[in-house]
């Protein structure tokens, strides 16, 4: 899919997000309210997400862990989701696709950890 | 845009649209199949025809890839098991049994099947595969005579695939050309190619392949775990008890789908980088690139041309009403030159935008078990072959492989210079 244009940065509010890499690195980046945290990885090049369906729940390339103090707020898996998620190589109780999640204001500071590799 | 282009594209623009049949084999002889999708694509998206194939009659053609993707991940409506007809257009004659693999199998049971042998893929597998590849990469690329023609197909391709799979089953190193033979004769069609073996041949082969294989189960149910495939499904709780005809059919899959895919993406890179000199220069410029020129090479190549699913209730596809029991075919050639998905489908870029965003692999619970091994094959082969050779000429025109559902070649003349 062709992707869509992020809303202006100067009129939507900017939740900040921080993905933690398989070797701890930290990747702070600010993003869009209504994007979804896939789209916020991939437009910030962050590596460690693939979103190779392009964020349509398809293949499973965008797993994330949510750290477990945020896992309430970010919600359960969808069905779909959680089918896709299945295949995973290292599930874990928190694991989501991060294409599945939307940021929202009460998502500010979000922290979520990365797979080894996605596939 | 070449003047035999243009000749076969008002050729297929000249034949009347109810009867364009795309899963003619002719299109893949002649690799005028892309311009039939061109068509469909503009005309009639979501195409219905018929095809003179015994076994094969009416199907739907899926040529856009939302479409395509629609399809594939509504598992729950299309379905691709066996016992609906699988995942090929052929609906085999009674007497004739379609392969029980877990590509052909719905959920659950498809599920549970996939996951037996999924963690061979995974992360930390391929790390440690990592070196053995380029390893056998190397010692493959050292031996390749020079300044005399050979085949690419057998002497890089082929080789570099059929080591890789019996790696994966840790199958006898010296007997790895049966594994070949095996994939070669699973995707045989005597229906629609004239030149592959009687059906009852490539039955008997494929049971020769059961009794090899089922030698190895015998020694390795009752030894403890490993990491290969034949351990893995002797062990695993939802293929330990498989029946025969469940064995044959996932070994196929096994053997085909980490074969012929891979084997032909390594033959149409070479096809395509050749065709296209100035992206070739670019990749020599900028051998990094060849992050994005590997899924790049999958896409331009796509080496399973369609997936078939088979309706299990009354759908609406595209604005066409799919009924009950009517057959589909995917056709991810067509979609991977969508340009209202992928940006210039129709050329070949080595630095392209999100490359990934391919159909090659399928979408949804079904897609690639092995694309990231794929993936790690045909870098670690480019990364080499731009290190060694500055040049790889190529002597002559590809021989397709009669097949619209393995898109491939049998040939492929190269040299290079002393």
């Amino acid at each position: 899919m062709p992707d869509s244009p992020s809303p202006s940065p100067s009129e939507t509010p900017m939740p900040k997000v921080t993905f933690i890499a398989h070797d701890g690195t930290a990747h702070p980046v600010q993003v869009p309210v209504g994007l979804s945290l896939m789209r916020a990885a991939l437009d910030n090049s962050v590596p460690g997400i693939d979103g190779d369906c392009g964020g349509q729940c398809a293949c499973a390339t965008c797993h994330v862990y949510v750290a477990p103090e945020w896992a309430e707020r970010t919600g359960p898996r969808t069905e779909r989701e959680a089918q896709m998620l299945g295949f995973a190589a290292e599930l874990q109780a928190t694991s989501r696709l991060a294409c599945q999640i939307e940021l929202t204001d009460a998502l500010d500071g979000l922290v979520v950890a990365m797979p080894e590799a996605q596939h | 845009m070449t003047a035999t282009t243009e000749a076969q594209r008002a050729r297929i623009q000249a034949l009347p649209l109810d009867q364009l049949n795309p899963a003619d084999i002719q299109y893949f002889v002649d690799d005028t199949a892309p311009l039939v999708f061109e068509r469909l694509r503009r005309e009639d998206p979501v195409h219905r025809s018929h095809s003179p194939v015994p076994g094969m009659g009416d199907y739907w053609s899926v040529t856009r890839h939302q479409d395509i993707m629609a399809v594939d991940t509504d598992h729950a409506t299309y379905s691709s098991d066996w016992s609906q007809g699988g995942i090929t257009l052929m609906d085999f004659p009674p007497g004739e049994q379609q392969l029980q693999m877990f590509i052909a199998m719905d959920p659950p049971k498809h599920d549970e099947q996939r996951k037996a042998v999924s963690g061979i893929v995974a992360p930390a597998n391929l790390a440690n595969w990592q070196d053995l590849i380029r390893e056998r990469t190397v010692r493959v690329l050292d031996s390749l005579p020079r300044n005399e023609t050979f085949d690419w197909v057998d002497k890089v391709s082929i080789e570099l695939t059929t080591a890789m799979l019996a790696t994966l089953f840790d199958f006898p190193f010296e007997d790895r050309r049966l594994l070949t033979h095996w994939s070669d004769m699973a995707t045989s069609n005597k229906a629609t190619n004239p030149d592959a073996p009687e059906p009852e041949v490539r039955m008997a082969e494929l049971k020769k392949m059961l009794g090899y294989f089922t030698r190895l189960w015998n020694e390795r149910v009752n030894a403890p775990p490993r990491t290969d495939l034949v351990s893995m499904l002797a062990h695993g709780p939802a293929t330990r008890h498989m029946g025969p005809m469940e064995l044959m059919g996932n070994l196929v899959l096994l053997i085909v789908g980490g074969n012929d895919t891979t084997r032909n993406s390594m033959t149409g890179g070479l096809l395509a980088l050749h065709e296209h000199p100035a992206e070739w220069a670019k990749l020599r410029a900028n051998p990094a690139l060849v992050d994005s020129l590997v899924p790049e090479i999958i896409r331009w190549q796509t080496p399973l041309a369609y997936m078939r699913r088979t309706a299990l209730r009354d759908a609406e596809l595209g604005g066409k009403q799919i009924r009950q029991g009517d057959k589909l075919a995917m056709w991810y050639l067509s979609g991977n030159r969508d340009g209202d998905a992928i940006d210039q489908p129709d050329r070949f870029i080595v630095d392209r935008a999100r490359p990934r965003q391919h159909l090659s692999f399928g979408f949804g619970i079904h897609r690639c078990v092995g694309n990231r091994l794929a993936e790690l094959q045909l870098k670690i082969l480019w990364q080499e072959l731009l290190q060694r050779f500055p040049v790889i000429e190529v002597m002559g025109q590809p021989t397709r492989v009669k097949s619209a559902f393995v898109r491939g070649f049998s040939t492929l003349p190269v040299r290079l210079p002393a």
